[in-house]
């Protein structure tokens, strides 16, 4: 009977509030939620979370937490914080007198949670909002659909109203027969609009959809999502390929020089590159005693340094050993590889044999974001640098004095010293060239690898590789054996696993060797014996 | 006849391996362990590991020395053999793994394996194994060394694919998905042929096997290259496109002797494995194969004997160096490349045979100077 009658004071006030409601909006909802009939409290929670009033995330909030006090007297409502009670019309502190706890249920705290995520919707915040209407897309709650239709008549901002359509559409789909055939149409277009995996789920959720149409529109957009997918994993993979393939270039131009133009196996080359990474170690551990602030600066510092470190090394080799052995390139590989095993054992005895620790620069750190492809800075400056390197050797062999008579050594040794060249000095500096190159590539690489006295180890078989795949004596052979090799590398890694992907590598060049011996840019010629 | 074609040297080299046959043995077996005559067992399988390093540079010395082919892959020949003995060693643990498997070995065990891969059925013969010994480095050899070959790669060119080779096998090797125990390898070897690989005597026959393997490839090596096979051989290092020019088909010289010579260096590596009990892709690490080719451009290149003897020399001077100063040993083993590539081309023996105005070696080792000269710029 007292049920009965509570019903029939419900139904009556639910009538009574409800132009109140219309009039003054969040005042009405907070007259439903002081009550104690569950109906009444939640058709309040739903009324509180379109109101956008800003207290209605704290009420909500205080009532989940069954922090939320009312008088059934006056229907004043209070928030409990604490100890104290303060009033939520007035902001005042009250007596504890006569309020009674407003009730919560499963239900209830379910409508609370829906409706708290729909507060967020219409946030004065962009952040919130997008992340509320993300989470609406990822949980496809239907019972969203109301609020996200009031918050998309009131949003301004472009990418957030993206986010909630792409929520709505989501909502709608995931309502089985919930809205007319266009409207799923249309919301299939949305979804695949979005293009990513979450969108491909959705849509292959659908291949029971009732409308044939809706399937057919649903089976498109998967194979379409699948065909930019797979496109963007190739665009990646290109990416990752060309950034390998920049460092298997700088480490492979220096050896261009003194393996391609001269012809001298320098299997110390690693150990150039060894050198130019201890060069940038070295001097970042200056700035930082010295001069903290300059830390940005010092990769352009240790770069010239780098180059004439490697370089006079490059010439005192020359000078010393590989001099004597011209015109007999085994004995000279032979040579080279002791030399390396003694430069590497020097540095392991002044640095030490574990890694050192050289730092990134500000500019070489952190990625951006470019068509959904994710680029590391340090990664492209290594790629650009590669290719300042490449043109600004091409440039000296090509159009200095110092080119011309490198080249003409080379070429006629005898006919470039009777016409007056020193052939030893050029023999001498073009060593050194090749050498500090490989230094230069060392302080690139000090940004990407272990700065270790087998840091050279690792690139030589690839630098020769790189070398005689492209080519000797051309260095436009270098730049494209480089970039493939590094591209078919990336390529192959998700078939076959990085480490049989690059054995497979080294058989191809094995193999390409014997079919091309001279590489892939062969110098033209009819020498029997080259 | 083939006794006529040993020379001096040759002689004196087998002299020598004959007398460490007797002597190491009996004073190892006779003298007790406090006497001052008394070698050690460990220092058995020292000497013998350094006679498998000898036939190894042997088989070097004979592409190099006689046909002027540098493999800097030889490691890989080595290696395999290794493995192949390894592999047979591994099946002869049976039930006594430390998982008590009879049929598959610990490592596979330890990786899931449900059954033996179909490449180690037949290594629990020991003919089969001995078989594979010669078979998968030759095969190897043949295969590589056709295509290569025939395809007139040389030089400097050759040696880096040779390279190239050995460092894609050791990747392959590290893996474990090859069946073949990863990085840590083959090793906790219990019986070879049913004696006791720890025991005193299995050591001393070891050694003495080595020994006498290193007679047998000395004697086969120095067959070819004294024949007129060894002839044509030494034409082609020195002229190969004249060679050519004659008539010869000097890719099928260069073939077989490259064979012959993976072969010799696989039966090193079977010989080396039970002796150091161990066989680890590190063994295919590019910078093993050089190291090779040191042992015979210190002993003399072109002289077989004197790549053994280089073997034997650089690895008793590692053993001491890495032993009393460990920081030392790179920078003498680099000084070594540096010193006898520019000051002793011809290595000990053949500037040996140069002071002591003795006859010269056979054999020359001389490149004519306009042949060199040829040869540049490749």
């Amino acid at each position: 009977m007292r049920r009965c009658l509570v019903l029939l004071l419900v139904a009556w006030y639910a009538v009574w509030a409800l132009p109140a409601a219309a009039q003054t909006g969040s005042d009405a909802a907070y007259a439903r939620l002081a009550s104690d009939s569950y109906a009444d409290i939640e058709a309040g929670i739903a009324a509180l979370a379109t109101s956008g009033d800003p207290k209605a995330g704290p009420v909500l909030r205080a009532l989940i937490d069954n922090r939320l006090f009312y008088r059934p007297d006056d229907k004043a409502l209070a928030v409990k914080d604490g100890a104290a009670l303060t009033d939520l019309r007035t902001g005042a502190a009250v007596s504890p007198d006569g309020f009674k706890p407003v009730r919560v249920n499963n239900r209830l705290r379910r409508a609370i949670d829906a409706s708290l995520g729909t507060l967020n919707l219409l946030a004065p915040d962009t952040a919130t909002r997008r992340s509320a209407a993300d989470a609406v897309f990822k949980a496809r709650d239907a019972a969203a659909l109301p609020a996200l239709d009031t918050a998309l008549a009131r949003e301004s901002d472009v990418g957030v109203k993206r986010s909630m359509q792409e929520a709505r559409a989501a909502a709608l789909l995931a309502k089985p027969g919930g809205a007319s055939e266009i409207d799923r149409l249309a919301a299939v277009d949305t979804i695949q609009a979005r293009g990513d995996s979450e969108a491909l789920a959705i849509l292959r959720g659908l291949a029971n959809d009732p409308a044939q149409s809706v399937r057919d529109a649903a089976a498109r957009g998967v194979s379409g999502i699948e065909t930019r997918q797979a496109l963007m994993a190739n665009v990646q993979n290109a990416w990752y390929g060309i950034s390998l393939g920049s460092v298997l270039l700088l480490a492979a131009i220096g050896l261009a020089i003194t393996f391609g133009v001269m012809g001298i196996i320098n299997m110390a080359h690693g150990e150039m590159v060894m050198l130019g990474a201890y060069t940038t170690y070295l001097v970042q551990e200056l700035i930082r005693q010295k001069a903290p602030g300059l830390f940005d600066w010092s990769l352009p510092i240790a770069i010239p340094l780098a180059f004439l470190t490697a370089g006079a090394v490059g010439i005192l080799i020359e000078r010393t050993v590989i001099r004597h052995l011209y015109g007999r390139p085994l004995e000279t590989l032979l040579a080279t590889w002791g030399i390396s095993l003694i430069l590497q054992q020097a540095v392991r005895s002044v640095f030490g044999p574990t890694n050192r620790e050289v730092g990134a620069p500000s500019y070489m750190s952190g990625a951006f974001d470019l068509f959904g492809l994710s680029i590391t800075w340090g990664r492209l400056w290594i790629v650009v640098f590669a290719l300042a390197v490449f043109v600004a050797l091409n440039l000296t062999l090509k159009a200095t004095s110092f080119g011309l008579k490198t080249r003409a050594v080379t070429q006629n040794r005898r006919m470039a010293a009777a016409m007056g060249i020193r052939t030893p000095w050029i023999d001498a500096f073009t060593f050194g060239l090749g050498s500090g190159i490989a230094g230069v590539a060392g302080v690139a690489l000090s940004q990407i690898d272990n700065v270790s006295p087998n840091l050279g180890q690792g690139y030589i078989i690839d630098s020769f590789l790189v070398v005689v795949f492209g080519g000797v004596g051309n260095l436009w052979g270098t730049l494209v054996a480089a970039l493939t090799l590094g591209v078919a590398n990336k390529f192959l890694e998700p078939y076959a696993g990085a480490v049989l992907g690059k054995i497979l590598l080294l058989v191809f060049i094995i193999l390409f060797i014997q079919k091309r011996p001279r590489g892939l840019f062969a110098l033209k010629g009819r020498a029997v014996e080259a | 006849m083939l006794l006529s074609r040993i020379d001096k040297p040759g002689w004196i080299f087998l002299g020598i391996l004959a007398l460490a046959c007797l002597v190491v043995p009996a004073l190892n077996l006779l003298t007790a362990p406090g006497s001052a005559f008394h070698v050690p067992t460990y220092a058995v399988s020292l000497m013998g590991k350094y006679l498998a390093y000898a036939i190894l540079a042997l088989s070097l010395d004979l592409v190099w020395g006689y046909c002027g082919i540098l493999s800097l892959g030889h490691g890989a020949f080595f290696a395999l053999g290794g493995y192949a003995m390894g592999m047979y060693l591994m099946r002869q643990i049976g039930p006594r793994g430390v998982y008590g498997n009879p049929i598959l070995p610990d490592f596979m065990v330890f990786l899931n394996y449900k059954s033996l891969p179909w490449y180690w059925h037949g290594f629990d013969l020991f003919p089969f194994a001995a078989v594979m010994v010669l078979l998968v480095p030759g095969i190897l050899a043949f295969v590589f060394g056709w295509l290569a070959f025939r395809s007139r790669v040389t030089g400097v060119y050759l040696s880096i694919i040779t390279q190239a080779m050995t460092f894609a096998l050791m990747l392959a090797f590290f893996r474990n998905d090859m069946g073949l125990g990863g990085n840590n390898g083959l090793t906790d070897f219990k019986d070879i042929l049913g004696f006791n690989v720890q025991a005193q005597g299995t050591r001393v026959v070891l050694f003495v096997l080595t020994a006498l393997a290193l007679g047998l490839a000395y004697l086969v090596a120095r067959f070819m290259t004294t024949s007129a096979f060894g002839k044509v051989l030494i034409a082609i290092r020195d002229a190969e496109s004249r060679t050519r020019f004659l008539g010869y088909r000097t890719a099928h010289f260069k073939v077989l002797a490259f064979t012959v010579s993976a072969m010799m260096a696989g039966v090193a590596g079977a010989l080396y494995v039970p002796q150091v009990g161990i066989i680890n892709p590190s063994e295919f690490a590019p910078a093993n194969s050089i190291e090779a080719v040191i042992w015979v451009a210190v002993g003399g290149r072109g002289t077989l004997v004197g790549a053994a003897l280089g073997a034997v020399l650089v690895n008793y001077a590692k053993t001491l160096l890495t032993g009393a100063m460990p920081d030392a040993w790179l920078f003498a083993l680099g000084a070594l490349f540096v010193v006898v590539t520019l000051f002793l081309p011809k290595g000990i023996l053949g500037t040996l045979a140069e002071r002591l105005g003795a006859r010269r070696p056979k054999v020359s080792t001389d490149i004519p100077p306009a042949l060199a000269e040829e040869g540049r710029g490749s």
